[in-house]
C-alpha cells in the first residue's frame, strides 16, 4: 500500500569507496513519510557512512541519493539540509559556547528571511522575526522540557539533554527526514525511556519521515516500524522487527560467526 | 647563459638551506600539528650561539664549525623548553587557536628579547669564515664548495631522518603519534616523552640549519628566523607537510623560484611569489606534491 | 515605561555615550595646559580611535567567527592608501581647495567610505580562497596576503615609490589631501569619534542577529553548523569582508592623522602598533568574543604603548628595565604569552560589559543569595 506513495528518502546503488576500501556499497532504501525506519548492525558496519552519505558529508562513489525524488549526489551538507534532510552526531556536536537557545535559533539561520540592512538599522521586520524565532525555539524546546533552560550554556547540559538538545536543534532546521545517529547512546534505561517518549512525540506532531541508527535494541525493537541491517557496507536484511530479531544472519553478523 | 647558471646556483644555495630548515618543521608539525612559527626563531638562536663560540672554538685551534655542536645543544634546549613551558599546558588546557596564538607569541617574545639584551642587541652581528672559500668554476660563475657542502648536508639528514623514523623504536614512536594520538597512548607510548624528543631533534636541526646558513650568509639578525622560517614552512607544505623527503624536494623547488624571480622579474616581488605559491599549493592540492588527502571523520 | 528589556538596554547606553560626550566637550574646553589637548589628546584620540575599530572588526574574524586571520593590518593598509590617494585626487581635481566646508566634508566622508569598500573588496577576494583552509593554514595564508598586499602598494608607482612612501628623495606629496595638522585634528576630531562608534554600532548590529549566531555556530563546531543548515563558506565570506571594510576605515582615520604615509609601518614584523601582532594582542586580551573587551583593550593598550614610549617614570626605571621598554613589541609579546598561558579568556572572555547586564547581574546575585539564605533557613528548620 505505501508502494504507491512517493518516498521522501529513496538511495539507489548508493556506495562509496575510500582508497582501496569499500566501506559501503549497493545500499537501498526507501522510507516513506511518518516512517521510523531503524538502520542497524555491527560496529563498523557503515552505519555512520551511509549517513555522511544522506546529508552531503560524503560524496558517494557509485549510486545515487533522492530526496523528493531530487537527486541530491554531490551537493553540500546546507543544501541537503534546504533540501529538508536534518541530523544528529553520534558524538553530539553542540554549539558549546552558545546558550541553549541560541542553539536552536542558529537552525533557523536558512529560514530567515531578513538581511543585513534589516540588522543594521534595527527595522521593525528584524523585530519581528526575531520575537517569532524566539517564540518557535521555545516551543521545541518544551518538547524536550528544555524551555526553562534555555539561557544555560549548552556545555553545561547533562549528557542526556545535550541529546535531546541536538534533536530540538534539528528540528528547527524544519525538515522532511530526520536522522538521527544512535540518540541513545551513553544513556540509562530512564532516559532512554523518555527519549522514546520524546521521538513519539516528534511524530505525532510533525509526522516527518525518521531513519534511525541505534544499538539499543530495546529501543529499536520498540519504536521502528522497519529496519535495515548492514555488515561490512552491505545489507544483509530488511523487514519487521520480529523477523529481523529471528534472522540468522543477522544473528550471526552480530555474534561474529 | 651565465645569468642562468648564476641564478641556478643561488637558487640551489638558497635551496639547501631551505630544505634544511623545512626537515625540522616537516618533522615537528607531523607530530604535534602545529606550525611552530618559532622554529625560525631557533635558528637565530643558533645563530647568535655560534657567534659567540666561533671565536671560543678558533683560540682554542678548532675549525669554525665545531661550534655547532654548542649550538645543537642550546637549540635543542631551547626547544624542549618551549614545548614544556608554552606549548604543553596550553595543549592540554585550550584548543588549536589558542595553541597557534602561543606559537605566534614565543616566536615574538623570542625576537624582541633577543633585541633587548644588549649583547645581542638590534644590531646585525657578522660571523667569521667558517668554511674554505671557492667552489667549481662553470662558465665564469662559481658554485661554491659550501653550497655543495649543504646540500650535502640536507641529503645525509634527509636520509638519516628518515631511516631513523621507519627504523628505529623512537623514530617509529614518533610516526605513530603523527598518525593517531590516542591510539599510541593506548599502545603504550609516552607520548609526551616523545614529542619533547621530537622538539630536542627538531631544534637540533635548526642548529645546523644556522650553521650552514651563516656559513653562507654571515650576518646574523634578530629577525632573521621569522622569513626563513615561513619560507621553510612554505617548503614544508610545498613538498607535503609531514613527508621528510617532501621537505627536501619543497626547499629546493622554493630556493629555486625565489632565485629566479628575483633574478629575472624583481627582487621585491620574490618573496609575495614565494606566498603566492603557498596560496596556489594550499587551494589545489593541501597536502603537497608528496602528500595523501586525508579528510576529517565526522 | 518602557518594558521591553533590550529596548531599554538600548537607551540606557545611548544616554551614556551622549553624557560622556558632554563631558568630553567640556574637557575639550577647559583641560589644564594650553598645549595639551591640541597636541597630547587630540591625536592619543585619533589614534585609540582606530585602534579601537582595528580591535573590534579583528574580533568579528577572530573572537566570533574562530579564525586567525594574520593580515588585518593589510587591509587597513589598503584603507589609508585609498584614502589618501582619493583626496589626493579630489584635490587636484579641484574639488576642494581648503581643508574645511561642505565639499572638503563630503570628500572625507567619500573617502572614509570608499577606503572600507576597497578594504572590503579585498577582503572577500582574500577570503575566498583562504576560508577553505583551516586554523594553522589560514593563519599563514592571511600572513602571506598581509605581505602581498604591501608589497603591491609598495610597488605601485602611485603609491608606494613614488606617491606617499617616505624617503628623504621622494617628495611627500601627500602634505595635502587628508593629512590633518595639529590644528586640524582638533577641529574635525568629532570626525574619529562619530565614525568610531558607527563602526562599534555597526558591528554590534552584526553581531546579534542571524549573523553573529551564524558566525559563533561555526566556531564551535563547523560541521554541525553546516548540518544547521548554515551555509559556511558564504558567513565565513561575509565576515572576513565586514571585517575588513572596518579595517579600511580605520586606515583611512589613520590617513586622516598622518601627515604622511610609509608602507614600512604595516609590515609584520615591525615593532610598531599597526602590525597585525598587535591587534591579535588587543583582541585575545581583551577578550576574543567581546566587543567591549576590544575596545577596552584597545584603550589599555594604547595607554600602555603611549607610557613606554613617552613616561616620564620610564627614566627612573633600573637599566635592563629600560632596555626592555625600549622595544614595546617585547612587552607586548610578554603581554600576549601570559594571557594566553594563564587567561586565554581576555578580560571578559564573551561577556559584553553593559550597563543593562552589569545591574541585571547584580540583580541576579542579590536573588541567588537570599534564595541561599532562604534554604538554609529551611535546612536548618527540618533538624
Amino acid at each position: 500500500m505505501s508502494d504507491e506513495r512517493k518516498p521522501i528518502l529513496e538511495t539507489r546503488k548508493l556506495g562509496i569507496t575510500f582508497g582501496g576500501l569499500v566501506a559501503v556499497s549497493d545500499f537501498n532504501i526507501k522510507v516513506f513519510q511518518g516512517e521510523l525506519v531503524g538502520l542497524i548492525g555491527p560496529n563498523g558496519a557503515g552505519k555512520t557512512t551511509v549517513f555522511n552519505m544522506l546529508t552531503g558529508v560524503y560524496k558517494p562513489t557509485e549510486g545515487s541519493v533522492l530526496l523528493e525524488g531530487h537527486v541530491l549526489n554531490g551537493k553540500k551538507t546546507h543544501q541537503f539540509v534546504a533540501a529538508g534532510v536534518a541530523r544528529t552526531f553520534q558524538n553530539i556536536r553542540l554549539f558549546k559556547q552558545m546558550t541553549v537557545l541560541e542553539n536552536v535559533l542558529a537552525a533557523f539561520t536558512k529560514d530567515i528571511k531578513y538581511g543585513m540592512l534589516d540588522s543594521l538599522f534595527r527595522t521593525p521586520r528584524f523585530w519581528k522575526t526575531e520575537k517569532e524565532l524566539k517564540a518557535k525555539a521555545l516551543d521545541l524546546l518544551s518538547i524536550f522540557h528544555l524551555e526553562d533552560k534555555s539561557d544555560y550554556i549548552a556545555a553545561n547540559l547533562p549528557y542526556g539533554q545535550q541529546r535531546k538538545l541536538e534533536i530540538a536543534r534539528a528540528l528547527a532546521t524544519d525538515m522532511k527526514l530526520l536522522l538521527l545517529d544512535e540518540p541513545a547512546a551513553g544513556m540509562n534505561p530512564t532516559e532512554t525511556a523518555e527519549l522514546l517518549d520524546c521521538i513519539n512525540a516528534i511524530r505525532n506532531r510533525f509526522g516527518i519521515a525518521i531513519l534511525l541508527i541505534e544499538h539499543d535494541m530495546s529501543l529499536v525493537m520498540n519504536i521502528c516500524e522497519r529496519i535495515q541491517v548492514i555488515d561490512y557496507g552491505v545489507t544483509i536484511a530488511e523487514g519487521l522487527p520480529d523477523d529481523i530479531a529471528k534472522n540468522p544472519k543477522v544473528i550471526a553478523a552480530y555474534l561474529g560467526q | 647563459m651565465s645569468t642562468f647558471l648564476q641564478t641556478l646556483f643561488v637558487g640551489l644555495r638558497l635551496g639547501s638551506i631551505y630544505a634544511l630548515v623545512a626537515l625540522g618543521y616537516t618533522m615537528v608539525y607531523g607530530i604535534i600539528r602545529l606550525i611552530n612559527f618559532a622554529h625560525g626563531d631557533f635558528i637565530m638562536v643558533g645563530g647568535y650561539t655560534m657567534i659567540f663560540t666561533i671565536p671560543v672554538m678558533m683560540s682554542l685551534g678548532l675549525p669554525a664549525w665545531v661550534s655547532v655542536f654548542l649550538a645543537i645543544l642550546v637549540c635543542a634546549l631551547v626547544g624542549m623548553s618551549t614545548e614544556l613551558i608554552a606549548y604543553r599546558p596550553v595543549r592540554k588546557k585550550g584548543t588549536s587557536m589558542t595553541a597557534l596564538i602561543t606559537a605566534i607569541a614565543v616566536s615574538l617574545l623570542l625576537e624582541n628579547l633577543a633585541q633587548a639584551i644588549p649583547q645581542i642587541g638590534p644590531n646585525p652581528k657578522i660571523a667569521s669564515q667558517i668554511f674554505a672559500a671557492g667552489g667549481i668554476r662553470i662558465a665564469d660563475v662559481t658554485l661554491d664548495w659550501t653550497t655543495m657542502l649543504t646540500i650535502c648536508i640536507s641529503v645525509v639528514v634527509m636520509v638519516v631522518l628518515y631511516q631513523f623514523t621507519q627504523k628505529t623504536k623512537v623514530g617509529r614512536a614518533m610516526r605513530c603519534v603523527s598518525e593517531d594520538k590516542p591510539a599510541s597512548i593506548l599502545m603504550g607510548i609516552n607520548v609526551n616523552r616523545t614529542i619533547v624528543t621530537t622538539f630536542a631533534i627538531g631544534s637540533g636541526l635548526a642548529a645546523i640549519a644556522a650553521l650552514m646558513y651563516i656559513a653562507q650568509y654571515p650576518k646574523v639578525y634578530t629577525t632573521m628566523g621569522s622569513m626563513l622560517g615561513l619560507k621553510a614552512f612554505v617548503s614544508a607544505v610545498l613538498g607535503g607537510i609531514g613527508i621528510i623527503p617532501g621537505a627536501m624536494l619543497g626547499g629546493f623547488v622554493i630556493g629555486l623560484v625565489e632565485s629566479f624571480t628575483t633574478s629575472y622579474v624583481s627582487s621585491s616581488m620574490a618573496d609575495a611569489f614565494v606566498f603566492l605559491i603557498l596560496i596556489i599549493v594550499l587551494i589545489l592540492k593541501p597536502a603537497g606534491i608528496l602528500g595523501k588527502n586525508m579528510g576529517e571523520k565526522v | 515605561m518602557i518594558k521591553n528589556k533590550t529596548t531599554q538596554g538600548y537607551i540606557l547606553n545611548t544616554l551614556v555615550i551622549a553624557l560622556l560626550l558632554i563631558g568630553f566637550s567640556f574637557i575639550k574646553e577647559a583641560y589644564g595646559k594650553a598645549g595639551d589637548f591640541k597636541l597630547i589628546i587630540a591625536p592619543s584620540i585619533w589614534q585609540c580611535c582606530y585602534l579601537i575599530i582595528l580591535a573590534a572588526s579583528l574580533n568579528l574574524t577572530l573572537g566570533f567567527l574562530g579564525q586567525l586571520s594574520l593580515g588585518h593590518c593589510g587591509f587597513m593598509a589598503i584603507g589609508a592608501y585609498s584614502a589618501a590617494l582619493l583626496s589626493l585626487a579630489a584635490e587636484r581635481a579641484g574639488i576642494f581647495t581648503e581643508k574645511s566646508g561642505t565639499a572638503f566634508i563630503l570628500v572625507l566622508a567619500g573617502c572614509i567610505l570608499a577606503a572600507g569598500i576597497l578594504a572590503a573588496l579585498v577582503g572577500l577576494l582574500v577570503g575566498i580562497p583562504a576560508l577553505r583552509l583551516k586554523g594553522d593554514y589560514l593563519a599563514i595564508i592571511t600572513l602571506g596576503f598581509g605581505m602581498i598586499i604591501v608589497n603591491i602598494i609598495n610597488n605601485l608607482p602611485f603609491a608606494g615609490q613614488e606617491g606617499l612612501a617616505i624617503g628623504s628623495a621622494s617628495p611627500s606629496l601627500y602634505k595635502n589631501g587628508l593629512g590633518f595638522g595639529t590644528a586640524l585634528k582638533v577641529t574635525y576630531i568629532w570626525v574619529a569619534i562619530v565614525v568610531t562608534l558607527v563602526c562599534v554600532a555597526m558591528m554590534f548590529m552584526f553581531v546579534r542577529s542571524k549573523y553573529g549566531r551564524a558566525i559563533r555556530a561555526i566556531r564551535d563546531d563547523e560541521i554541525a553548523a553546516s548540518a544547521s543548515g548554515i551555509n559556511t563558506s558564504f558567513y565565513k565570506g561575509l565576515t572576513f569582508a565586514y571585517s575588513a571594510f572596518f579595517a579600511g576605515v580605520a586606515g583611512a582615520l589613520y590617513a586622516c592623522s598622518n601627515a604622511t604615509l610609509s608602507t614600512a609601518s604595516f609590515a609584520f614584523s615591525n615593532g610598531g602598533i599597526l602590525n597585525s601582532t598587535f591587534v591579535v594582542v588587543m583582541v585575545v586580551l581583551g577578550g576574543m568574543g567581546s566587543l567591549t573587551g576590544s575596545i577596552a583593550a584597545a584603550v589599555v593598550m594604547f595607554l600602555v604603548n603611549y607610557q613606554i614610549k613617552n613616561g616620564m617614570w620610564v627614566k627612573l626605571l633600573p637599566m635592563w628595565l629600560q632596555n626592555i621598554f625600549a622595544f614595546p613589541m617585547l612587552v607586548y609579546a610578554v603581554i600576549l604569552v601570559i594571557v594566553i598561558m594563564f587567561r586565554p579568556k581576555g578580560i571578559f572572555g564573551t561577556y559584553e560589559l553593559s550597563l543593562r547586564n552589569f545591574v541585571s547581574d547584580m540583580k541576579k546575585q542579590r536573588q541567588s543569595r537570599l534564595l541561599q539564605k532562604q534554604n538554609n533557613k529551611e535546612a536548618m528548620s527540618h533538624e
